[in-house]
């Protein structure tokens, strides 16, 4: 319809929006210092976990059974297991599997749970009613059990784990999701957009999830050290990682027979989790704050 | 009444919401028609079924009983695909320009959003200029387009209503109390913009508004609600001039006249509106109206005319007992 050079010019136009746009969104997102710091650490542990064989001085499970349970020292830094493997070897290469079943399992119950709750709340009725009964049932069972009984009959291994975890979380993303929903539904811009002839998949898509958003972001982050946890524990009965291969709620619980007297066997991969966690935690507030265009200048 | 040139042809609709205290008639029986080209105003208190009445014709709440009429074809009566078709040749604006925005979106998306949903664009760059077109047309900055509403004011916002609205090219626009949610002088605004707009396209209006001298600047005839129903419908200087019902008349008699000292006969309505779930059994406005009789109790009036485009829903005023009150003097108001 346009000319050419107008075309040209409306694509430029259009570029230089998104470009803008993006700007304000790194803008916001940087403006919390707590947000770098964050990103900083992922980032961190991204480099760590790709090339955990360059970092590590020894291989994960190799043993050296004439030096076992010892304190940190120069020659192991975060000390040795009970079976002489060296802990600092072992916290850098689970990086790659905990940070992996933490962001996996999370992303699956709140890409499934999400869904589940913002079509429940958005059509409400008969459908709502459904979802949420089949939620309270599962909110009754102990979330963990839940993931040992998904895990069971799948198997194990890393994915099933992922799978277990994510699954279980399910229905509290749902809840969430659904209680933004209800309230984003009744405002006056859905109605609107309905006059203009959106589809309810629209509606709900570019309308009703964007602007429920921010509570599924913070329960997100969080969620993946429940993530890390649960992954622990379903390795810790067998039904997740096998030894030797490490991870970190693996080790927590590993090392808890020995918490009293070697301590140190706990602190590191601790560490490891709660830093991870503090770092998403960051990521996750300023990302829900750069997600909504009020807050920005 | 079955005027060939309706655009809109509104035949006894009724809508019942279902409450717990049992059912609410919010629109009992409405029929009006609109002429192409032509502004009806809707007025009437709050709660009155007003907006109810607005949104039902788009089909936003949908009718409990009755049809209307747009185009030939019976819009209560369509499927979804059908209906979706039809929203391009109805729109509405709506009251809040601050709750009917979505605030995570900028205004090129807002205005854009009916040209994506109806797929009328064939490239980004055509709906860009689109978009600015659009802009133009209600007068908000191009430099505009990449801002959210959050950093407008209200008549900006309300700018962003109308745009949407006119994206599409609509035939018949409802506009639902436009500009009550707006400061006096962006009110003004607002309402010379619809006007020009409607001079430069030629678009029908039903401008609905709780205040009479809103509606006297836009209007060409007037339909005054009460509780659900029509009480008095009539070319705008009949309802000035002559009011019948008189509802109208208390209406009428609260308009503030801009000069100071001017006296009027305030009439003072007494009582509370009766609610619209236990209505009385006879005319609706019978518990406050001074000009009450037996009959008003009894038998709700029917609407009808006794001149040619003056139509009034009153027991006392269809047996020629012409009201005798006072109120303020014509050219005061207008």
């Amino acid at each position: 319809m346009n000319e050419g050079s107008e075309t040209a010019a409306g694509h430029d136009e259009g570029a230089s929006v998104e470009n803008s746009r993006l700007r304000d969104f790194a803008h916001v997102f940087f403006r919390n210092r707590m947000a770098s710091i964050g990103l900083c650490i992922l980032a961190a542990l991204l480099v760590i976990a790709i090339s955990a064989p360059a970092i590590a001085p020894y291989e994960y499970d190799e043993q050296d059974l004439l030096a076992t349970l010892e304190w940190p020292s120069a020659k192991h830094v975060f000390g040795t297991d009970e079976f002489g493997r060296d802990v600092f070897s072992r916290v850098i290469y689970a990086t790659r599997i905990s940070v992996t079943v933490g962001i996996v399992s999370v992303s699956i119950g709140m890409f499934f749970g999400g869904m589940l709750g913002a079509v429940s709340g958005f059509y409400g009725g008969i459908v709502d009613e459904l979802v949420m009964r089949v939620v309270d049932v599962l909110l009754a069972i102990p979330s963990i059990l839940f993931a040992i009984a998904i895990a069971a009959s799948l198997g194990p291994g890393l994915f099933n784990m992922m799978l277990a975890v994510g699954v279980s979380s399910i229905p509290y993303y749902a809840r969430i999701l659904r209680g933004s929903v209800l309230s984003i539904r009744e405002q006056e811009f859905i109605e609107a957009s309905r006059a203009i002839g959106s589809s309810s998949v629209r509606i709900l898509l570019r309308h009703v999830i964007p602007n429920c958003l921010a509570p599924i972001i913070v329960q997100g982050t969080l969620g993946v050290a429940d993530g890390i946890l649960y992954a622990a524990a379903l390795s810790f009965i067998g039904l997740g990682i096998q030894p030797p291969t490490p991870e970190w709620g693996g080790m927590l619980s590993g090392g808890r027979t020995y918490i009293r007297d070697y301590s140190y066997m706990t602190l590191f991969p601790g560490l490891a989790i709660v830093i991870t966690i503090l770092a998403l935690n960051f990521v996750g507030d300023a990302l829900r704050d750069a997600l909504d265009p009020k807050l920005r200048d | 009444m079955t005027d060939t040139d309706a655009l809109l042809d509104v035949r006894n609709i009724k809508k019942i919401f279902d409450t717990k205290q049992g059912p609410l008639h919010a629109i009992d029986d409405v029929s009006f028609t609109i002429k192409k080209g032509e502004t009806l105003g809707l007025v009437g208190e709050s709660g009155c079924g007003k907006s109810t009445l607005g949104r039902v014709l788009i089909r936003l709440v949908e009718a409990t009983d009755g049809s209307a009429w747009f185009g030939g074809k019976d819009i209560f009566s369509l499927n979804g695909a059908q209906m979706k078709q039809m929203r391009k040749r109805m729109q509405i604006v709506f009251q809040d320009p601050y709750s009917s925005l979505n605030p995570r979106l900028n205004i090129a998306d807002l205005i854009a959003e009916p040209l994506i949903v109806h797929k009328v664009c064939s490239s980004a760059s055509d709906m860009k200029s689109r978009v600015m077109k659009l802009m133009d047309m209600v007068g908000l900055a191009r430099r505009l387009h990449n801002a959210f509403p959050h950093e407008l004011d209200g008549g900006r916002r309300q700018r962003i209503g109308v745009a949407r609205a006119l994206a599409l090219d609509p035939e018949f626009i409802v506009l639902d109390e436009p500009v009550s949610a707006l400061d006096v002088c962006i009110q003004a605004q607002i309402l010379n913009l619809l006007s020009a707009l409607k001079r430069e396209a030629n678009y029908t209006y039903l401008f609905i508004s709780h205040n009479m001298s809103v509606v006297k600047h836009v209007s060409d005839r007037i339909a005054v609600m009460y509780l659900g129903k029509i009480v008095e419908l009539a070319d705008y200087e009949s309802i000035f001039d002559e009011p019948a019902h008189p509802y109208t008349q208390a209406l009428l008699s609260a308009i503030p006249i801009p000069q100071p000292g001017a006296r009027k006969d305030r009439i003072l309505l007494e009582g509370e509106v009766p609610s619209p779930i236990d209505l009385p059994p006879g005319c609706r406005f019978s518990p406050r109206c001074s000009r009450r009789e037996d009959i008003c109790e009894l038998e709700q009036p029917e609407l009808a005319e006794f001149k040619p485009g003056h139509s009034v829903a009153c027991h006392v005023f269809a047996r020629g007992g012409r009201y005798q009150g006072t109120y303020a003097p014509q050219d005061q108001i207008k």
